[in-house]
Order: C-alpha cells, then sequence, then structure tokens
C-alpha cells in the first residue's frame, strides 16, 4: 500500500514551496504570526463582525498552514549529542535579549514540542470557526484574546529560555482569565478568578524555583544565563533537586490538574465559552505536562525517583476519581471536564513510568486528548447553541433530529472512550503498557504468583530438571524478570478507567442523543449546518487517522524519547558523591537506587531517516 | 505454527478484512442519499467478496498442505498489512495470519454472514434508514474478521473491542425505545469488564514475553528457557484473558448482557448474538492455547465455568415465554459447551462445536425472526402455536435446527456435542495424573511427549481430576437434555398444536419471502450436512472394521478416502493444537477406546430422545400439563422466572454502589477539598490581609509605635545572638 506518510508530504507542499528551513525563521513566524492578525483586527471597526471573525480565521489559517512547514522539515532521526537532553531543531536564535541578565530570545522544537505545537496550531482555527455564530458581543476583543492565547501557547512550546518560557507561560494566563471573566456564564467571575489565582500560586513557586537554578548557572566562572541547555548541565544536590522538583511540579501538577488540585477546572470548564473551554481542555492543560516532560523530570531527576510512585498514586487516583465524578454529573460540560481529570491522569502514569511506552503513550494521550475532548467540547457548545441549556435531563432522542451531527459525536465519544481504531486507545495502551512494564515506581517486589518455597528449590535445582510437585507450580525467576507489584497494580487499577469511561460517557450518550423524542423542544433542532460540519469534520477525521495510523506521529518523537531516557537513565543510576550524602541533615533521604529507567533504542526501520520533505532530494531532483 | 509460507496471493488476508470496511463506508457516507436497491447491493456484495476471497485463501492454503509428522500440515499464510504502533523494544503491525484455525472462523463468518446479509434484506424491508443497518452490520464483519485473521494480540483487540461497537450499536439500532438503548449500553460496558482483564492480561503476558505476535509467543511457550519464565505468569494472565472472553462470550459471571442483547433487530442475533462475536471467547483461548494448556488449573477454571454456565443457563431457557430469550439462554448454554471443550484441551472439538453452532443457532434465529415477522412483532411464544400451516418452510428447517442443537443422530450438532462430551470424559492433562506429573519437567509440556501418552494405554488420574472430569460429563450430559427439553418445547409450543393467535394476527400470517427462506435452507442443509467431518472414531475406524474393509490407518495410509473425509474436520485442525494433543493431554481410556466410546453416544442420543420425549409429552399432549408443574414447585419456578436475580444483585451492587460512591465523591470534592481546602485556604489569607492591614492604618501614632517596637527587637537580637 501506499506510504500515508508521502501523501501527506505532497499534500503538505506549500511547506515545500516556502523557503528552505535553514533561512526562514519557521518558529518565529508561528509563534508571532497571530500578531499581525491582531494588529489588522486592531485597524477594523468593531462593527464589522464577520469582517473581525474572518481576519481571525485567515490569520490562524494562516500561522497552521505554515506549521506545517516545521512538519515536513523536521527531520526526526536526529538525537541529542552527548550530555544534553533534547536535540532541537529548527532553530531560531539564540540571540542576547537582556545580556546583563543572561536572557536570550531561543526557539526550537524537538519531537515533544513539535506534536504539541501543531496541535495548537490545528485547534487554532476550529476554535475561531466555531465562535461565529456563540459569541456576539465584544467580537473584536474575543478574537484578539484568542490570537492573543495562541501566542502564549505556541510560545511556551517553543522557547528554549526559561525566562521566555516563563513569560509565555504567564502570557496565557490573562487572554484566558478575560475569556472566562467576561465571554462566560453565569458565575464567570467566580471562576475566572479561581483559575487566575490558583495557577499563578503554582507559577510563582515555579519562578522562584527557576531563579535558584538560574543563581547556580554562575558559578563555574561564567555570567548567570537563563538558557535551557545551561540550566540542564547545573548540578544540583539532591536535597537541592528535592526541593525544586516540588516547586516546579506543584506548578504543572496545578495546570494538568492532578487530583486534590483539580477544582478549579470544572468551574472554569463550565462557566467558559465553547472556545475557551476547547482550548482550555485542548491545549492549556497539556502545558503542565509539556512542563514536567521539559523543564521538572530531566533538570531533577533524582528528585523525580523519589516522588516517582506518589505522582503514580496520584495519577491512578486521578484516574479513577474523575472517572467516577464524571458519571455523576447531570451537566454534560462539567462530565466532560471531569473526564479530562480522568484521562490526564493516564497521561501522567505514563510519564512517570520512565519506559519508552510509558513516554511515547502519555505524549499519544496529550495529542489524543486534545482532538477528542476538543471535540467534546464542540458537541456540547453545538447543543448548547440550540436549547441554551447544558442539562443532561433537557436532552433526549437527539439522535433522531440531528443525524449528521450524532455521527461526528458518537465518533468522538469513543475516541475519547478509547475504542482501538480511534485516537484515545493508542495513548491509553501504550501508557498503561508502560506502567505495567515499569521499574521506576516505588520498590522492586517482583510479581510472581507461586509459593515462596518453590522458588527457592528451583533457584537451586539444575538446567532442565524443574520437577512439578503438583498441579499448582511455579517456576524459578532469574532476577528482576516478572513485574513490579506496584507498578503492576498501578496499571492495573487506572486500567479500570475503560470501564468508567464507556460508563460515564455512554450514559451521558443514551440520556442526550438515544431514548423516546419526548421533548417539544427537541423536536425540531436543526442539524449541523455546512460551517459546523466545517470545524467538527477535521476533529472527527484527525480522531481516525490518529488511531488508524499513530506512525505518523509516533516514530517521529521516538528519537527524541529515548535521548529523554537515556539522560534519565544516566542520571538516575549516576552514583551520588559521598560528600553529598554526609551533608543533608539525614542521610536516609537519599534514596537507594532500587529500579530505574528502562531505554530501548527504537527501531530502525520505525522512525523516518530524514524529514518529509528533503532539500538535498529536491536538489538533486532539480539538476536532474 | 512454525511454518509460515509465503505465497503469491497473501494480499487476499487484506481484501477479505477491507472489503467489509469499504462497504461500511460507502454506506455510511453516501448510503443516505443512495436508493434502498444500491444499498442492499453494496452490503450484500461486500461480505460476499469477502467470502469469495476467503474461499480463494483457504483453498489456497489446502493445496499448500505437505505431509509432517502428525498428518498434512498446512502451515499458515501471512499478509503483513503496515506498521502500527512500535515503541521501544514493541513491535504492532497490522498483521493477519491465516491457518486452519483462522480459516474456520473465516469460513463461518463470511458464509453465515452472507446468508444474514441476504435474510436482512428481506427482514429489514419496512424499515426506513436501512442504510444505517446495513452500514452496522459491514462494520462488524469488518471487524469480526480482523478478531480472527489477527496476527497479534492488539490485531485480535482492534476487532474484539470492534464487534463490541457494532454490537452496541445494533443492539440500540431502535433507539427510540429507552429499554433498547440501554441494553446497547449494558452489553458494551459489561463487555468492558472484561476487555479491562482482557488488557491487565495482555500487559502481564507482554511483559514476561515481549511480544504480542502469536507465532512469537508460542515460540516461547515452547522454548525450554523461555517457557520456564512463563510458567508463572501463565496462569493469572490467561485467567484475566479468560474474564476477557466471559465478557465477550457471555459466560459467568459476565453473561447478563446476552439476554437483553435481544432488544436489536432479529438478524443481529443471529449473526453476532450467535454465530460470531459471542464465539470470540473461545476462539481466543483455542488461539492462545499454548497458554491455557500451560498449567492444569487454568483449564478446570475455564471447563468449570463453562459447564456451570451450560447447565444454568439451559434450567433459565426451560421456563423463559420469549421466542428470543429461550434462544438467548440456549447460545449462552451452548457456549458453555464450547468452553468445557477448551477447558479440557479438546480445542477442536470446541471449534468443531463453534462451526456447528453457527450454523444451526443462526437457522433457529432466523427461523424465530422469520415468525416474529409473520406474527407482526409478537414475540411470546404463549400467542404462536400451529404456525406449521402456514410457514411450511419455516417450519422445517426450525424442527432440522432443533434436531441438530438436541444431539439427534446424523445431525450437526450430534457430532460436535458428542465429541465434547466424550473429551469432557476423557481427556486429562499429563499434571493430573500421578505417573506423568512425578517426572515432569517443562519439556514435557513443549517438546517432549510424555511415557503416559507414548504408551496409549488408559491412565490414572488423581481423585479431584477424576471428580471435576465426571463432574463435567454428566453435567454436560444433563445439559443435554435440558436443551433437547426446552427446545422441543419451543418447537412444539410455536409451530403445533392449537393457534393460540388472535383474529387479526392470525389473518397476517404468511410465510417469508425468498430472501428470507433461501438463507434458512441452506442454514438448514448445513444443519443436517455441516457436522458429517467429524464422526465419532469408532464409526470410521470401527465399522468398516466390522464390515472387512480392514484399514484404519492414521491420516490415510491405505485407508479408503472416504474415512478421512469421514474425520476431516480434526485432521484439518490437527496442526493447530498439535502441541496439546501429543505432549499435554493424555486420553483416559488409552488411545483406541471404541467401545467406551460408543457407549458415552448412545447416552447421549438416550438423553436427548427422552428430553424430546418430555417435551412432547408435555407441551403436546397433556397442554395443561405445563401450568401443574408450575404450579408445584412454584419457589423454583419464580427463581428460574427471574433468572437467579443476577440482574438484579448486579444492579443493586456495581451500578447502583458505582453511582452512590460517585455521589458520594461528589460532595467531598465540592464540601472537603474545594470547600475546606481551596476556599479555606483563600478564606484564610483574606482574614490574614484583614489582620495585617492594620498595620498600614495611616496613624503616625501607629508607625511610631512600630518603629520603636522594631527597634528594640532588633536591639535585643543583637544582644543575645553572640549566646546562640
Amino acid at each position: 500500500m501506499a506510504d500515508p506518510t508521502a501523501i501527506l508530504g505532497t499534500m503538505t507542499a506549500l511547506g515545500a514551496a516556502l523557503p528552505s528551513a535553514s533561512s526562514f525563521p519557521w518558529l518565529t513566524v508561528i509563534t508571532f504570526g497571530p500578531l499581525i492578525g491582531i494588529l489588522a483586527l486592531m485597524l477594523i471597526p468593531r462593527d464589522q463582525t464577520d469582517l473581525l471573525r474572518n481576519t481571525a480565521l485567515l490569520c490562524t489559517l494562516g500561522v497552521f498552514v505554515v506549521s506545517l512547514g516545521v512538519l515536513v522539515h523536521f527531520d526526526p532521526s536526529v538525537v541529542a549529542e552527548s550530555g544534553q537532553v533534547f536535540a532541537f531543531q529548527l532553530t531560531d536564535g539564540p540571540v542576547e535579549w537582556i545580556p546583563a541578565l543572561g536572557i536570550h530570545y531561543y526557539l526550537g522544537v524537538d519531537g515533544i514540542s513539535l506534536w504539541l505545537v501543531l496541535l495548537t496550531t490545528f485547534l487554532g482555527p476550529i476554535v475561531i470557526y466555531s465562535t461565529y455564530s456563540s459569541v456576539d458581543e465584544h467580537v473584536k476583543e474575543y478574537m484578539i484574546c484568542l490570537l492573543f492565547l495562541q501566542i502564549g501557547m505556541v510560545g511556551a512550546l517553543v522557547s528554549l529560555d526559561v525566562f521566555l518560557f516563563y513569560i509565555f507561560w504567564e502570557m496565557m494566563l490573562i487572554p484566558m482569565y478575560l475569556i472566562i471573566g467576561v465571554w462566560g456564564a453565569d458565575q464567570r467571575i467566580y471562576a475566572a478568578v479561581k483559575f487566575f489565582v490558583y495557577t499563578i500560586v503554582g507559577s510563582l513557586l515555579m519562578l522562584i524555583g527557576i531563579l535558584y537554578v538560574y543563581f547556580e548557572t554562575g558559578g563555574a566562572g561564567g555570567g548567570y544565563s537563563f538558557m535551557f541547555t545551561d540550566l540542564a548541565a547545573v548540578d544540583l544536590t539532591y536535597n537541592e533537586q528535592f526541593w525544586l522538583f516540588a516547586a516546579f511540579f506543584l506548578a504543572f501538577a496545578i495546570k494538568v490538574p492532578l487530583v486534590p488540585f483539580h477544582t478549579w477546572l470544572p468551574r472554569a470548564h463550565v462557566q467558559a465559552p465553547t472556545a475557551g473551554s476547547v482550548i482550555l481542555a485542548g491545549v492549556l492543560l497539556k502545558m503542565g505536562t509539556y512542563g514536567m516532560l521539559r523543564y521538572a523530570f530531566p533538570l531533577f531527576p533524582r528528585a523525580l525517583k523519589t516522588f516517582a510512585p506518589y505522582i503514580a498514586i496520584v495519577a491512578t487516583i486521578g484516574v479513577v476519581y474523575g472517572a467516577l465524578m464524571a458519571m455523576v454529573q447531570d451537566n454534560i460540560k462539567r462530565l466532560v471536564a471531569y473526564s479530562s481529570i480522568s484521562h490526564l491522569g493516564f497521561c501522567v502514569l505514563g510519564l512517570i513510568s520512565m519506559t519508552p511506552q510509558g513516554l511515547a503513550g502519555g505524549m499519544y494521550v496529550m495529542l489524543a486528548h486534545g482532538i477528542s475532548t476538543g471535540g467534546l467540547f464542540l458537541a456540547v457548545g453545538i447543543l448548547y447553541e440550540r436549547r441554551h441549556t447544558k442539562a443532561i435531563e433537557a436532552y433526549g432522542g437527539v439522535a433522531k433530529s440531528m443525524p449528521i451531527f450524532s455521527a461526528m459525536f458518537m465518533i468522538v465519544i469513543f475516541a475519547s472512550a478509547g475504542l482501538p481504531g480511534l485516537n484515545g486507545f493508542v495513548g491509553e495502551f501504550l501508557s498503561l503498557l508502560g506502567t505495567a512494564k515499569s521499574h521506576f515506581l516505588w520498590f522492586d517486589q517482583p510479581l510472581v504468583f507461586a509459593p515462596e518455597s518453590v522458588l527457592d528449590l528451583s533457584a537451586t535445582s539444575g538446567e532442565g530438571g524443574i520437577a512439578f510437585g503438583g498441579a499448582m507450580q511455579g517456576l524459578p525467576v532469574d532476577g528482576q524478570v516478572t513485574p513490579e507489584m506496584t507498578a503492576y497494580l498501578f496499571a492495573l487499577v487506572a486500567a479500570t478507567g475503560v470501564i468508567w469511561a464507556a460508563g460515564y460517557l455512554l450514559w451521558m450518550w443514551r440520556r442526550v442523543m438515544f431514548g423516546p423524542l419526548d421533548k417539544e423542544e427537541n423536536r425540531n433542532l436543526s442539524d449541523l449546518g455546512v460551517r459546523e460540519i466545517l470545524y467538527m469534520l477535521p476533529i472527527v477525521l484527525m480522531a481516525l487517522f490518529m488511531g488508524v495510523y499513530p506512525k505518523f506521529f509516533l516514530s517521529r518523537m521516538d528519537p527524541t524519547l529515548n535521548d529523554f531516557l537515556q539522560h534519565m537513565k544516566t542520571e538516575v543510576e549516576r552514583e551520588i558523591p559521598k560528600s553529598e550524602t554526609t551533608q543533608g541533615d539525614d542521610p536516609e533521604t537519599v534514596p537507594p537506587a532500587r529500579g530505574t529507567v528502562i531505554v530501548e533504542e527504537p527501531n530502525d526501520a520505525w522512525v523516518p531517516d530524514r524529514p518529509m520533505f528533503d532539500e538535498d532530494i529536491r536538489e538533486a531532483d532539480d539538476e536532474e | 505454527m512454525e511454518h509460515i509460507v509465503s505465497v503469491q496471493f497473501d494480499y487476499y488476508l487484506g481484501l477479505i478484512v477491507l472489503f467489509p470496511l469499504l462497504g461500511a463506508i460507502i454506506n455510511g457516507v453516501a448510503g443516505p442519499k443512495l436508493p434502498r436497491r444500491f444499498v442492499h447491493w453494496i452490503g450484500c456484495s461486500a461480505i460476499g467478496l469477502s467470502f469469495v476471497f476467503t474461499a480463494l485463501s483457504v483453498h489456497g492454503l489446502y493445496l499448500n498442505a505437505h505431509e509432517g509428522d502428525h498428518g498434512p500440515v498446512y502451515g499458515s499464510i501471512v499478509y503483513d498489512a503496515y506498521q502500527w504502533i512500535y515503541s521501544g523494544g514493541m513491535e504492532l503491525d497490522i498483521a493477519f495470519i491465516l491457518d486452519p484455525l483462522s480459516a474456520v472462523m473465516l469460513l463461518v463468518i463470511t458464509g453465515v454472514g452472507l446468508l444474514i446479509h441476504i435474510y436482512s434484506v428481506g427482514y429489514m424491508k419496512e424499515e426506513s434508514g436501512v442504510w444505517r443497518y446495513f452500514c452496522y452490520l459491514n462494520l462488524f464483519c469488518f471487524a469480526m474478521l480482523m478478531l480472527v485473521l489477527g496476527k497479534n494480540m492488539l490485531v485480535t483487540f482492534i476487532g474484539w473491542e470492534g464487534v463490541g461497537l457494532c454490537s452496541y450499536l445494533l443492539i440500540g439500532y431502535w433507539y427510540e425505545d429507552d429499554s433498547n438503548a440501554i441494553a446497547g449500553q449494558k452489553a458494551f460496558i459489561v463487555n468492558r469488564v472484561g476487555d479491562f482483564a482482557f488488557l491487565g492480561g495482555l500487559f502481564l503476558l507482554f511483559y514476561q514475553a515481549g511480544t504480542f505476535d502469536y507465532v512469537e509467543l508460542y515460540q516461547y511457550a515452547t522454548t525450554a528457557e523461555t517457557a520456564r519464565l512463563l510458567a508463572p505468569v501463565a496462569l493469572p494472565a490467561a485467567i484475566l484473558i479468560f474474564i476477557g472472553c466471559t465478557g465477550k462470550s457471555a459466560q459467568i459471571p459476565l453473561y447478563t448482557w446476552l439476554p437483553d442483547a435481544m432488544a436489536g433487530p432479529t438478524p443481529v442475533s443471529a449473526l453476532i448474538h450467535a454465530a460470531t462475536m459471542v464465539t470470540a471467547g473461545v476462539f481466543l483461548i483455542a488461539r492462545l492455547h499454548f497458554l491455557f494448556t500451560f498449567n492444569p488449573t487454568i483449564g478446570y477454571v475455564v471447563a468449570t465455568i463453562g459447564t456451570l454456565t451450560a447447565f444454568f443457563a439451559a434450567t433459565i431457557a426451560v421456563v423463559q415465554n420469549d421466542i428470543k430469550k429461550v434462544l438467548a439462554y440456549s447460545t449462552i448454554s451452548q457456549l458453555g459447551y464450547m468452553f468445557m471443550a477448551v477447558g479440557v484441551g479438546a480445542f477442536t472439538a470446541g471449534i468443531f462445536h463453534l462451526m456447528t453452532h453457527a450454523f444451526f443457532k443462526a437457522l433457529l434465529f432466523l427461523g424465530s425472526g422469520s415468525v416474529i415477522h409473520a406474527m407482526g412483532g409478537t414475540q411470546d411464544i404463549r400467542e404462536m402455536g400451529g404456525l406449521k400451516e402456514w410457514m411450511p418452510y419455516t417450519e422445517k428447517t426450525f424442527l432440522i435446527a432443533c434436531l441438530a442443537i438436541s444431539g439427534f443422530p446424523l445431525f450437526a450438532g450430534f457430532f460436535s456435542k458428542d465429541l465434547i462430551l466424550w473429551n469432557a470424559l476423557t481427556n486429562v492433562h499429563i499434571l493430573s495424573v500421578p505417573e506423568a506429573a512425578s517426572s515432569a519437567t517443562i519439556a514435557t509440556l513443549i517438546n517432549s511427549t510424555s511415557p503416559v501418552i507414548e504408551s496409549g494405554g488408559a491412565v490414572d488420574v488423581t481423585t479431584w481430576a477424576s471428580a471435576f472430569h465426571w463432574g463435567f460429563y454428566l453435567m454436560g450430559v444433563l445439559t443435554a437434555g435440558l436443551t433437547a427439553f426446552y427446545m422441543f418445547r419451543l418447537y412444539f409450543l410455536t409451530f403445533r398444536g392449537e393457534c393460540r393467535a388472535d383474529e387479526e394476527t392470525r389473518e397476517h400470517l404468511h410465510e417469508s419471502p425468498p430472501s428470507m427462506t433461501l438463507p434458512l435452507c441452506a442454514l438448514a442443509f448445513l444443519s443436517l450436512f455441516g457436522g458429517w467431518t467429524g464422526w465419532p472414531h469408532f464409526i470410521p475406524k470401527g465399522v468398516p472394521k466390522w464390515l472387512g474393509f480392514g484399514g484404519h490407518g492414521h491420516g490415510g495410509h491405505g485407508a479408503p478416502e472416504y474415512l478421512d473425509w469421514m474425520l476431516g474436520f480434526e485432521h484439518w485442525l490437527d496442526e493447530a493444537f498439535v502441541l496439546s494433543t501429543s505432549h499435554r493431554f493424555a486420553p483416559l481410556f488409552g488411545s483406541h477406546p471404541y467401545t467406551q466410546e460408543l457407549i458415552a453416544t448412545s447416552v447421549s442420543v438416550a438423553v436427548a430422545l427422552s428430553g424430546i420425549g418430555a417435551a412432547w409429552a408435555i407441551y403436546l399432549k397433556n397442554p395443561g400439563l405445563p401450568k401443574e408443574i408450575a404450579d408445584s414447585v412454584r419457589g423454583l419456578y419464580d427463581v428460574l422466572m427471574n433468572k437467579y436475580y443476577v440482574d438484579e444483585v448486579y444492579n443493586r451492587v456495581f451500578v447502583q454502589g458505582s453511582v452512590k460512591i460517585g455521589s458520594f465523591m461528589h460532595t467531598f470534592d465540592e464540601v472537603v477539598i474545594d470547600g475546606v481546602l481551596v476556599d479555606g485556604l483563600a478564606w484564610f489569607v483574606e482574614q490574614l490581609g484583614k489582620i495585617l492591614r492594620h498595620l498600614q492604618s495611616g496613624n503616625v501614632q501607629r508607625y511610631a509605635t512600630y518603629i520603636v517596637l522594631g527597634i528594640v527587637l532588633f536591639a535585643l537580637a543583637i544582644r543575645y545572638y553572640q549566646y546562640f
């Protein structure tokens, strides 16, 4: 069969028509592209709402097309040099921005941020297009907020200078605060303030952490620097790592959000307008998990080893807790909000497992959740626009009056429920698989289903001479060959999520879409219009594509994840200097090195060995 | 299994799967705009083409055979479609494998599937929007084909969940009725419970073996060094996967969804909930036979669950009055037989029964559909009776199916059920034979033949194992009697005796159109002759000898050709399960127990006949008797009528329980986490601010006081600092 990669490569021929990778500042253009739109919007009179909307749409579409250029020029085969955590590509900079403080303007992508950037630019036009009918007041400001938000999100993903990252990170808050607070539902102010204050508390802790590491960079005689690579090179003691990790992780855990820091999320979602919810669930939450992967984990690996089991507990609780909460909600939007908490539990669990499968799974959950939950919120928005209520009981039998909508909604629902063949499954499966085989979570109690005595006996017996004494016998275990009981149990408990997800989603679906069409108001609901089909269809198609052909995404992130795991393994297994253990008040706080990161080289036949659009080949073709 | 041939037509496997998918996509996207006739053609030709390519592929596989140690070896055909998920050391392709086992499944799915598609054209005639129906039906075939063709467990899992989805969609096909929607939802969620366990088993297996590929897993489990590593997790992994199977194949404890699933259109019940999807669990265990026979405990668990399910479902079926509910419980019961078979290591028997059951149970459902169609939607057999008069084809084919399921000699069910019962009694795991177990090593289980099997003589098993086997056999025979009884109760009440329908219905009674009766006839043919490929051994081996033909050579050495053919099914699957038959299981009565086999067969025939006779005596001869019997054992009758109250208990405990916990958590979330902790912190900060704001009151005298206080404290600090 034809390689879909090649097909997509030709589809994005626009990328090829643009200037070559080295000379064109791709990332700067993508990040600040919306700024052009903002400027244009400022010049348009506020009563020309159609023009305002179309300008914003055009701008985000343009940014999306340019971002495809990043995709086609991205070379998956690039691996990190020794001593580096990540291999960044298509870099812009570093340009000194505030030399006195060691602050740079430096952008770049790797296999992790690439897909999140594309997710952001992909959702951008969809979100704008979905607001055409839902927001009629202050359209100009609304569009500016949405565009501003996109700058913040993409900027935070691509910046390689921590100071720059922090600016973008905080920049996301303000437009989101306004979107909830101005265009939200009845209790919007309360929700907006809660969202703002909660996240900023976490961010400030992180800022303190950043500054601490920053002041350590200058130790070796050189000047201070905020560059990520410089920060990663700092040698921190275990105690330092412990507290810094806590500060960073709290900021990200609030953003994700992990239980018990989640209470801002359902409120924010319920009050936010559809576009706000889509972006919040689709991209903003991923900033937390992205931050963990990019900053908290690689900067403080040994502290991570100590925290890992506790994070795994919290994540596992989150999966079940979020699902149980989702089940009893009577408001569709609240239900979807709680389902996000459940899904991101899978994501964090996968990331924390420190296995190739777990990491890839965690990354894939981020992307898949962005698509499918984005789709769910859009669907809820479509219903809300027709009936002006989010209460489940107000609906019933809608499938009859809105068949096209019901088909699309159903695909999104099943994507979210993790049906194989749709995008949700790939991520959840990989996360759980990675967790089950993890060596990183807690004690190394092997999982053996045989009496202790049999194991002892078999250890002494020779080759091939293991006698079966009875019907139920076990056989020998060489060291760590069976799963860690703890890690496997985490995976098993989290795997109940597949039951819960089916429970709350299908129950909601049945009450909203199936059943008799007995409410007068629902009888004449109009089915999707052309515009609504146009913005739902990309979501649905993407959910299918990501489930059917995950190679396109996974193979381009695997080398980066492998680099990351390699780094983590070296750091976690590094011997702790003696001076360091005696330095702390209590030597016991240094964790014994039990269990470690699992590194497996990606298969060569899997990872593409060059960018989708290879300039050398183009030049060679030109010469012929 | 190690023998993989590469042949020219391997891409046929891809096409087999692709056609139904294309059919589903075309009908799903363009269906509403297409004329009805086109929709029918697309739906039927999609599965038809699939059937054609299946036949071609299986024929190719057959031609590919060469002689091996244990008779012909067919090997397998493999087709890699594309790389799906790779991650680190894990490699998952979308890949298909055709071997004798999947060949049987494929023929059943596409063959019976095609007949049911054709039947549906007539059955769904009065429905509008039939494109949706054919879209789902094709999608189901696609998923089911993925399930059986998958070369690794994940492709199987795609199909596994895919058939669950289609089952959900088709049960809730008439979703305007809340009860149908609820039934579909129940089916999906109960199946998800099984899938959860399945995933758990997958993780365990993958951790140990590092692969999901069936061929690689087989090698892993049959190489001494690696098999030893697999042994500790074989039991839990197999049990978890088996729980997954109980979900899909409606066994205790996850069977409750299947009776409710009858809410779907009747052809759907025939295809999904009788012939194909529900047998997926049996197929999966057969696929993983090397894992499930690793440890005898697994087998006993599987067979016990199967036997209990067979029996309890049969008892419930005796009192049901809804024609489809009777068939549903009968399906559960028959699936129990299949699990009994695979539990005792008789995989060939299990798959054989799977095939014959697909024929006669599909026929029964389609026949009941024909009846429901004629009755204008009524499903209650108390309002039927005497339909023979109006529906000759339906009646005759239904009778054939009833005879087949009851195990009447020479009908399909007779051969397969008999083989299962015989194996349940005699097929013993060598680790339950003390003589073999004492000297058993890991090699005994994977590549060397135990002397116990080699000798070919009768074996002594431990008492508890013997008890289990006799238990399986006796329960199986008892269930066979019950089966004959309730099936003929159904037949007599529906087609014989007085017609109890009201005048209006009676006027509309009619035989169904040819598009419905033709599939009935085709399935009746299969129900009659479909079992003739697996005769009890004493017939082809023993009878010719008495008649003076002489030879009974193994695999056709010098024997007349028809003798091979009479055991064709067994020979076809021999190779697939050779590991179990030659290394892991021993025959209780030795290798040629023709006399015992003859006795066992006679017993089952006698039991089946008495079941039929009892049904005749009670329901046809004395129509007043059933009520009297029911009254005399009112308590038992009520328990059976209410299906042992399992649904009620599940609902109370699991469904209501989860919702209650969720509600409690919701309150906890609002009050404790958000209220006390989050808002409490905010309140605390606010209060602190209220206190601290007095520091900045604008009152100069206060400022002066603070300054003085500060200076004093500072001085004190300096004064005492040196003493620290």
